[in-house]
């Protein structure tokens, strides 16, 4: 199994909200706290090993990339 | 009359080699062993037990004071019944299996790390370090091959010849209450602990991670009501934000542990000022104990490069390090030293070459790492090093409240189990189909059986030389076998041979072989066995080799092999 990185919600935006709404009147601690019990509910879910890799190695090049980035001029949309 | 092995004092004694001085040079032991601790001495039986004269050299003259490494492992104990002292061990140790998390004051996970019947050992049982040490002592003490040297301080290491070959050896400079000698061995084994001076004087290291962060032991005497369980809490009411371990002893002694945080004092937090409190805490404002032993510490996951250095042994502590939460300081360290003595022999003896002294410390390099990294990971979840880390730990705990999948990965230690050496150059890689955990490299498991009509286990057939296990169903034993097993008998290499027979132990009439009846079918189970299944087993009993029909030709190969002789690699 390979992470499906491809469009796959099935209401992307309600899910943008909700996820966001999950902060709701939490302070800095709070959100962290449940940012993480989402990553560890997600991830029992999908079990696979080889995906859960894959994830982690998208996540962590999407931030190791970002300095490199930053003095980039970059479209405010795409 | 029990022994108080903790005030026991041995005396010191002049030795030969210090009347006839030069005497050293004509004589080396086979095999010095220095550090008197379980490694050094389990090693030091084990080689006497093989036929190996052993002089045991310690800078000390008492055993271990305080209780120190409490939690000893089955296969410990599996071992402890091949030196001959697994039973007094069991006695007197506190057998358990099950461990218990708690979150704050809820249960969040239970493990039982032995849930099937059928096995000579428990899992674990805790029993002071004295004992552990003094018991083996005891079977030292009967060995006459086995000479114990106390008051015996290694100052200086020298090794001669070239390594590897028949003139190869070491000199030890010995300081003693008399002064110093010479002490010569082909082969020395460092057992002599973390701070190794042996290590120190050929300037080698033991490099890894020190944990920041300090945990205070409370050892205290009391009778109490709780269950013979290992019970861990992360931040409990009694001792907020900081982990707590509750464990039995015999002797009505109890171990708690108690995580202090990098800013704890460590000479005032062993103050009984500030111990006993923290007690109470834990037991109640009423509670009736007294202190038996106090300690601070901090600790390290960490090993030698190498274990091996030229004719020099490193087993044990000297050679590896890991946090106490797993059980996997003293538990390996026995299964080094059990590793080592039957190669040692081996080479001694002729029968295999030196080379099977570099597998010595290849596999147990490899269980060392498999030790490190499971303390280490253990220790990452007790001590989180970076903020995210401590946030994913109490989300981790939190979940676990609700949520099953969650308590999986709350990891208050990963308790000692034996490595399974799957890479070792000494197996013989499976030609045959097999299902199950016996694979080549694995540690033997137990199973029931009957010998000579009388209930006992398979493990104490097997091991101490090199066994031949021949599983033969409800059959008896076939020709083809039986040419095989008799081709065997008058072989080079003298081969144990185990027959396990699901049918009529009477029926089987293959002479010079230990008949072990499978009442249950366990052992044919736990080995994946059919008629006609043959196993080799080394003499530390792991798997050596296994196939489904034995023949002499394979059995010799992958014997060579075990014995690292040429052509076989």
């Amino acid at each position: 199994m390979t992470l499906n990185t491809q469009p796959n919600l099935a209401r992307p935006d309600d899910f943008y909200e909700a996820l966001i709404d999950m902060h709701r009147d939490l302070d800095d601690a709070q959100s962290q706290s449940a940012n993480a019990q989402l990553i560890l509910l997600l991830a029992n879910h999908i079990g696979d090993h080889a995906t859960l890799l894959e994830a982690i190695r998208y996540a962590r090049e999407g931030v190791i990339d970002m300095p490199a980035r930053n003095g980039e001029a970059r479209p405010l949309a795409a | 009359m029990s022994i108080n092995y903790q005030t026991l004092s041995f005396e010191y004694r002049p030795c030969r080699e210090q009347s006839t001085p030069g005497g050293a040079e004509q004589a080396a032991y086979p095999v010095i062993v220095v550090g008197a601790g379980p490694v050094g001495l389990a090693t030091a039986i084990d080689l006497a037990q093989q036929g190996v004269p052993v002089v045991l050299v310690d800078d000390d003259c008492s055993l271990s004071t305080g209780s120190r490494a409490i939690c000893f492992s089955k296969r410990s104990l599996d071992i402890f019944d091949r030196l001959g002292c697994g039973q007094r061990m069991v006695e007197k140790g506190i057998s358990w299996n099950v461990g218990k998390v708690f979150l704050k004051d809820e249960l969040v996970y239970t493990f039982n790390l032995q849930p099937e019947a059928g096995h000579s050992r428990p899992a674990f049982i805790n029993l002071q370090q004295y004992y552990v040490e003094g018991f083996l002592l005891e079977r030292a003490q009967e060995m006459p091959n086995l000479e114990i040297r106390w008051k015996s301080k290694v100052v200086g290491v020298q090794q001669n010849g070239t390594p590897g070959t028949h003139d190869a050896s070491v000199t030890l400079t010995v300081d003693t209450p008399d002064g110093e000698y010479a002490l010569r061995g082909r082969y020395v084994v460092a057992a002599d602990g973390s701070r190794s001076p042996i290590r120190n004087l050929m300037g080698l290291d033991s490099k890894g991670v020190t944990f920041k962060d300090r945990f205070l032991i409370a050892d205290v005497k009391m009778e109490a009501e709780f269950p013979t369980e290992r019970w861990f809490w992360f931040d409990p009411p009694f001792h907020p934000n900081q982990s707590v371990l509750l464990h039995r002893q015999p002797d009505n002694v109890w171990r708690i542990d108690f995580q202090l945080g990098w800013d704890a004092d460590p000479v005032l937090e062993k103050t009984p000022e500030r111990v006993i409190p923290r007690v109470r805490a834990l037991l109640g404002p009423d509670a009736k104990f007294e202190l038996e032993w106090v300690s601070v510490y901090t600790f390290s996951c960490l090993r030698m490069e190498r274990f091996r250095h030229g004719n020099v042994l490193f087993a044990g502590d000297s050679a590896h390090g890991v946090s106490p939460f797993g059980a996997r300081g003293a538990n390996s360290g026995v299964q080094d030293a059990e590793n080592l003595a039957w190669k040692l022999a081996m080479v001694l003896d002729g029968r295999a070459a030196d080379a099977l002294l570099d597998t010595y410390a290849s596999e147990r390099e490899f269980a060392a790492d498999e030790n490190i990294r499971n303390s280490t990971r253990s220790t990452d979840f007790i001590t989180p090093k970076s903020p995210v880390s401590r946030v994913f730990r109490d989300a981790v705990l939190k979940l676990s409240r609700h949520h099953p999948f969650a308590r999986q990965l709350a990891n208050s230690g990963r308790l000692s189990v034996p490595a399974v050496l799957r890479d070792s150059p000494l197996n013989t890689a499976d030609r045959d189909e097999f299902e199950g955990a016996m694979v080549p490299g694995a540690a033997c498991v137990d199973a029931p059986v009957q010998v000579a009509a009388q209930p006992a286990w398979l493990l104490r057939q097997l091991g101490q030389q090199f066994t031949g296990v021949l599983f033969c169903g409800e059959q008896g034993v076939d020709q083809s076998s039986q040419a095989a097993l008799d081709t065997w008998r008058a072989g080079p290499i003298p081969l144990k041979l185990v027959v396990v027979t699901r049918g009529d132990p009477q029926a089987v009439t293959s002479s010079a072989a230990q008949v072990a009846h499978d009442i249950e079918g366990l052992a044919h189970a736990r080995y994946d066995a059919k008629p006609g299944t043959f196993y080799l087993i080394r003499p530390d009993q792991h798997v050596c080799a296994r196939w489904r029909q034995l023949d002499a030709g394979d059995v010799g190969y992958a014997l060579k092999r075990a014995l690292c002789v040429e052509g076989t690699a």
